[in-house]
C-alpha cells in the first residue's frame, strides 16, 4: 500500500489520516504539514490509523511533536490502529497521553 | 539566514553520496540537517572507512573512504547527507599496523563497531540465534535523542533514606509466573511497578543492561544439558547502548525508547534507577577473542597490556580497560553523562571498581584521576556513585576506596559479619556491632559517613536469602565447571538439612532466620539493599553463581509470592518501619554521647543486662537503643528504638533500659512469634505488659518502640 497521509480540519478538529508506513522516509513530510497548525486552536486532534500498517519511531515521534506543538491542550485521539501499530505504542510506553478508540465519527 | 556548512562539499566514489567534513565532537553518529554526522577516534589507524549497511543486511551497501581533509587530528570526521538513518546500520574499517609487541592488532577485513553506538542491533531479540556468518555480528544504529520526558528528572533522594532492590531485567519477569504480557523486559518491569510499591523499596539497581552477548561462551551444561548463556551481562559490548534483547520492541529497534519509559514510570512512583556500569573490560576477551571494536579501533588504547603485548587480565574475563588513559577515561565520563542526562538515570554501582583505581601499568594509584573526575563532575553532581571496592586482581577496598565524600561502596564485611552474627558464630559481636552503627571502623574518614555503607545480605553474585538458610555449600553443578566457581566463603548455615526439607522445624527456623536477617538489615545504618525475589523465598537450589543460568534457577518464580506471603508481609512492614523513623537513616556516624539532653546517648548497647553488654567470643546477644530525640543528628524527633538480637539457640530475656517519664516499650516485630503477631503496621504496634524484661526466643530478633502511653 501506498504511504500518505493527510490533514484537514474544521471546528477545531484536526484529523490525520495515515496510510501504509509512516516512518523516516515520509515522517519529516508529515511533520512539516503539521507545523502548518501551530498557533491554531485545536481541541481534538485524531489520528485515523485503521490503515496505516507501521509505524517506527521516527512516526511515533511526529505523534508526540503533534501532541507537544499543537495538542498540549487538546484531546488526542488514536483511532482503529491495527495490532501491529498499536504494540509497537504499547510496548514503548508511548500511549500514556491519547486515548485509543475503535471509531471516530464527528 | 541560511547556514553555508549544512551543504555537501564532496561527493562519495561511487556518485551516490553527497560527503562534507564533520565535526569531531561529539563522537559517534548525530543526526544533522540533511544527514548524519560520523566522528571516531582513533590514534594509531592510519586510514578509516564508513561501512554502511541497510538494518538486518549482510553486505554492506556502501563504503566510503574517509578522505584526507576528514580527520582532524585523531579523529576521522564526515557528515553523509540523505541517509534513511532508520534503516541503517554503520561500522568502520580501520586500517594500520598489526604487531602485537607494540599493542596494534589493526585489521582493516574488519567492521568494527562505533564505541559510541546509542542503539546496537545484532541481538534485538533474546537467545535468538544469530547467523554466525555475519561479518558484522553487533551493528551500530542511529537513534533519536528527543524522548518525551515531559516533566521528569532524578529523584535525588537522600541516599540514606533508600531502599535498593537489585535485579536482573530478564529474571525479574522472565518466569512465565510473573502473568506480565512482556515477560523478561523493561516493558515487563514496569507492569510490576504496582508490586514495587507495594513492597515499599524507593530504588532498583539494574544488573547490567548495556548492550552484551548473551551468546558469549554459550554452550550445553555437561549436567542439566541446558543451553548456558552469557545471562548476567557483566561483559560490555558497548556502553551507550542498552540492551536490546531486554526490550520487548528490540525487534523494532525500539529499545531505547522502552527503556527510558521504564525510568519515566518508575521516577512517577518513586522510585529511583541505579545502573550496574561494567567499566573493567569488555566482551573482547583476550588476544583469541574476536574483534567487536575496541581492538580493531585502537588496541593500544583501550586495553592495559603486558610490556609483551598481551592483555592484563584484573578482571578475571580476559581483558582490561585502560580507565585512566585520559581518552579512555574521557569514554566512561562521556558514557556516564549520556545515561545521567538522556536517560535520566539516577546512579551508578560499579563493578569490579576498584579496576578503575590502577594505573596504565595496572598498579594501584593513590588518587586515580578516573574516579576523582567522577566525583567532581557537574553533570554527575547529584548521581549516586556506588563502588563494588575490589577487583579480581586482588585489590581488596572495602573501607579504603578513594572516595572524595562522594562514594559509597558495596559493603562486603556487612554481608560477611551479619551472616557469621546470624548462624551464631562465635566472636562475630565486634564486627556486628560496627555494622549495625553503619561500619564507622570502615568509614569514618575523610568525610565519610554511614552513607558510604550499602549494606546488604544478599545480591545477585552468591546465595539467595533462601539459599543461605538452606545449604552449607554451593551446588553450581548445573554451570558445567565441576562446582568448581562461585564463592566458598558463604557464611551460611541450612538450619540441619542440606536443601529443600520436608521437616517442619526446618523450615520454621529457615523462615525465622531469614525473617531475623531482613529485620537486622533495615534496622542497620546506611543504605539497605535487598536482592530480588528474597521477599519470597526464592531459590537457585544452592547455586551461588547463576551467571550462565537463562532458566528457572535464576528466574524469580512468582509462585512463591503465595506460599511466602508471611515473609512477604514481614519484609513490607520492615521496610515501612524503616521509612517511618528517620532514626534509623542517619547520613552520619552516632557520636556516642547525649548531645541533645535526653539522658540517653545516640545509640547504646545492651545485653541480657541493660547497660551492659557480654562482649566475649561466645556471647551471641546483643541489643541496642537508638534515641529518638538524635534522630537525624537531632534535626527531627523521633521515638526511640530498642533491638534485641539473640542468635543462641536457647531463649534468654533482656532486660529493658528505663525510658523517662511517660514512655513506654510497644513490640513493632518478634521474629519467634507466629504470624499476625511476628510483625505490626507501623504506628501500631502493641504495648507491653513487662516493661522491665522482654523474653526473646532462640535465635530470634525483637524490635521494640518507645513512645508516649495512650
Amino acid at each position: 500500500m501506498e504511504s500518505k497521509y493527510t490533514c484537514t480540519c474544521a471546528n477545531e478538529i484536526l484529523k490525520v489520516e495515515l496510510c501504509g508506513r509512516l516512518d523516516a522516509t515520509n515522517a519529516e513530510g508529515l511533520q512539516t504539514e503539521l507545523k502548518k497548525f501551530i498557533g491554531q486552536k485545536i481541541a481534538e486532534l485524531v489520528f485515523l490509523a485503521r490503515d496505516l500498517e507501521y509505524i517506527s519511531s521516527a512516526g511515533l515521534r511526529v505523534i508526540i511533536f503533534a501532541k507537544q506543538k499543537i495538542g498540549a491542550d487538546a484531546k488526542i485521539l488514536l483511532v482503529a490502529p491495527r495490532d501491529a501499530v498499536l504494540n509497537v505504542i504499547k510496548m514503548s510506553g508511548l500511549d500514556n497521553f491519547m486515548a485509543v478508540v475503535d471509531t471516530y465519527t464527528k | 539566514m541560511l547556514r553555508v556548512d549544512l551543504h555537501p562539499t564532496h561527493v562519495s566514489e561511487d556518485g551516490k553520496y553527497h560527503l562534507r567534513v564533520g565535526k569531531p565532537l561529539p563522537f559517534g553518529a548525530s543526526i544533522v540537517p540533511g544527514g548524519v554526522n560520523f566522528s571516531i577516534y582513533s590514534r594509531y589507524a592510519t586510514s578509516c572507512k564508513l561501512v554502511l549497511f541497510n538494518k538486518h543486511e549482510q553486505k554492506p551497501f556502501c563504503v566510503i573512504p574517509f578522505k584526507d581533509e576528514f580527520r582532524i587530528g585523531n579523529v576521522f570526521t564526515m557528515v553523509v547527507f540523505d541517509l534513511d538513518y532508520e534503516n541503517l546500520e554503520y561500522g568502520f574499517y580501520m586500517d594500520g599496523p598489526f604487531d602485537p609487541r607494540q599493542g596494534h592488532r589493526f585489521d582493516k577485513t574488519k567492521v568494527l563497531m562505533d564505541p559510541y553506538a546509542k542503539a546496537i542491533g545484532g541481538r534485538d531479540v533474546w537467545g535468538k540465534t544469530p547467523d554466525w556468518n555475519d561479518i558484522y555480528q553487533h551493528r551500530a544504529r542511529i537513534c533519536f535523542d528527543d524522548f518525551d520526558w515531559e516533566s521528569d528528572h532524578p529523584l535525588e533522594t537522600p541516599i540514606e533514606d533508600l531502599v535498593i532492590y537489585e535485579m536482573h531485567v530478564r529474571g525479574f519477569t522472565r518466569h512465565p509466573s510473573s502473568g506480565v504480557k512482556h515477560p523478561g523486559t523493561f516493558a515487563g518491569i514496569k507492569e510490576k511497578i504496582p508490586y514495587l510499591k507495594e513492597l515499599g523499596v524507593s530504588c532498583v539497581e539494574l544488573m547490567p543492561i548495556h548492550e552484551f552477548d548473551e551468546f558469549e561462551n554459550s554452550r550445553v551444561s555437561p549436567t542439566t544439558g541446558k543451553m548456558l548463556m552469557n545471562y548476567w551481562g557483566y561483559s560490555n559490548v558497548g556502553f551507550f547502548a542498552p540492551k536490546a534483547g531486554f526490550a520487548a520492541t528490540g525487534k523494532f529497534g525500539m529499545q531505547v525508547d522502552e527503556c527510558k519509559t521504564l525510568i519515566k514510570e518508575l521516577h512517577k512512583n518513586g522510585i529511583e534507577v541505579i545502573l550496574d556500569v561494567v567499566f573493567n573490560h569488555t566482551a573482547e576477551g583476550n588476544e583469541k577473542g574476536p574483534y567487536i571494536s575496541y581492538r580493531g579501533i585502537d588496541n593500544k588504547t583501550y586495553y592495559l597490556l603486558t610490556p609483551d603485548g598481551y592483555y592484563f587480565n584484573f578482571s578475571g574475563c580476559g581483558n582490561t580497560l585502560n580507565c585512566n588513559n585520559p581518552i579512555v577515561r574521557n569514554m566512561i565520563l562521556d558514557c556516564l553523562r549520556y545515561w545521567a542526562a538522556d536517560y535520566h538515570v539516577d546512579g551508578f554501582r560499579f563493578d569490579l571498581a576498584s579496576i578503575l583505581g590502577r594505573d596504565q601499568n595496572g598498579a594501584p594509584m593513590h588518587s586515580p584521576p578516573l574516579l576523582e573526575t567522577l566525583a567532581f563532575d557537574p553533570i554527575l553532581g547529584k548521581c549516586k556513585l556506588i563502588a563494588e571496592a575490589w577487583d579480581a586482581g586482588g585489590l581488596y577496598q572495602v573501607g579504603s576506596f578513594p572516595a572524595w565524600g562522594r562514594w559509597a561502596e558495596w559493603n562486603g564485611k556487612y554481608r560477611d559479619d551479619l551472616r557469621k552474627f546470624l548462624k551464631g558464630e562465635p566472636g562475630s559481636l565486634g564486627g556486628m556491632a560496627q555494622r549495625l552503627q553503619g561500619s564507622p571502623d570502615l568509614y569514618s574518614w575523610e568525610g565519610r559517613g554511614a552513607t558510604a555503607s550499602i549494606n546488604f545480605i544478599t545480591a545477585h553474585d552468591g546465595f539467595t536469602l533462601y539459599d543461605m538458610v538452606s545449604y552449607n555449600g554451593k551446588h553450581n553443578e548445573a554451570n558445567g565447571e565441576n562446582n568448581s566457581d562461585g564463592s566458598n566463603d558463604n557464611y551460611s548455615w541450612n538450619c540441619g538439612w542440606e536443601g529443600e526439607s520436608t521437616d517442619p522445624a526446618v523450615n520454621k527456623l529457615r523462615m525465622k532466620q531469614m525473617k531475623n536477617a531482613v529485620a537486622m538489615l533495615l534496622v542497620s545504618q546506611g543504605t539497605p539493599m535487598i536482592l530480588a525475589g528474597d521477599e519470597m523465598a526464592n531459590t537457585q537450589w544452592g547455586n551461588n553463581n547463576a551467571y550462565c543460568q537463562d532458566n528457572e534457577i535464576s528466574w524469580i518464580d512468582w509462585s512463591q509470592l503465595d506460599k511466602n506471603r508471611e515473609l512477604f508481609n514481614f519484609f513490607k512492614k520492615m521496610i515501612a518501619f524503616r521509612k517511618a523513623h528517620p532514626v534509623l537513616r542517619s547520613s552520619g556516624h552516632f557520636k556516642n554521647r547525649d548531645y541533645m539532653g535526653s539522658g540517653f546517648a545516640d545509640i547504646t548497647w545492651h545485653g541480657q543486662k541493660a547497660w551492659n553488654v557480654d562482649w566475649s567470643a561466645e556471647s551471641r546477644m546483643l541489643a541496642f537503643l537508638l534515641c529518638g530525640m538524635h534522630a537525624k543528628g537531632g534535626t527531627v524527633d523521633d521515638n526511640s528504638i530498642y533491638v534485641a538480637m539473640n542468635m543462641h539457640w536457647e531463649m534468654h530475656g533482656f532486660e529493658l533500659p528505663k525510658l523517662n517519664h511517660h514512655m513506654q516499650w510497644y513490640v513493632f516485630a518478634n521474629t519467634d512469634a507466629q504470624p499476625p503477631f511476628d510483625i505490626w503496621e507501623p504506628g501500631k504496634e502493641v504495648r507491653i505488659e513487662n516493661q522491665n524484661e522482654f523474653l526473646v526466643g532462640p535465635r530470634s530478633v525483637v524490635i521494640l518502640v518507645g513512645k508516649e502511653s495512650k
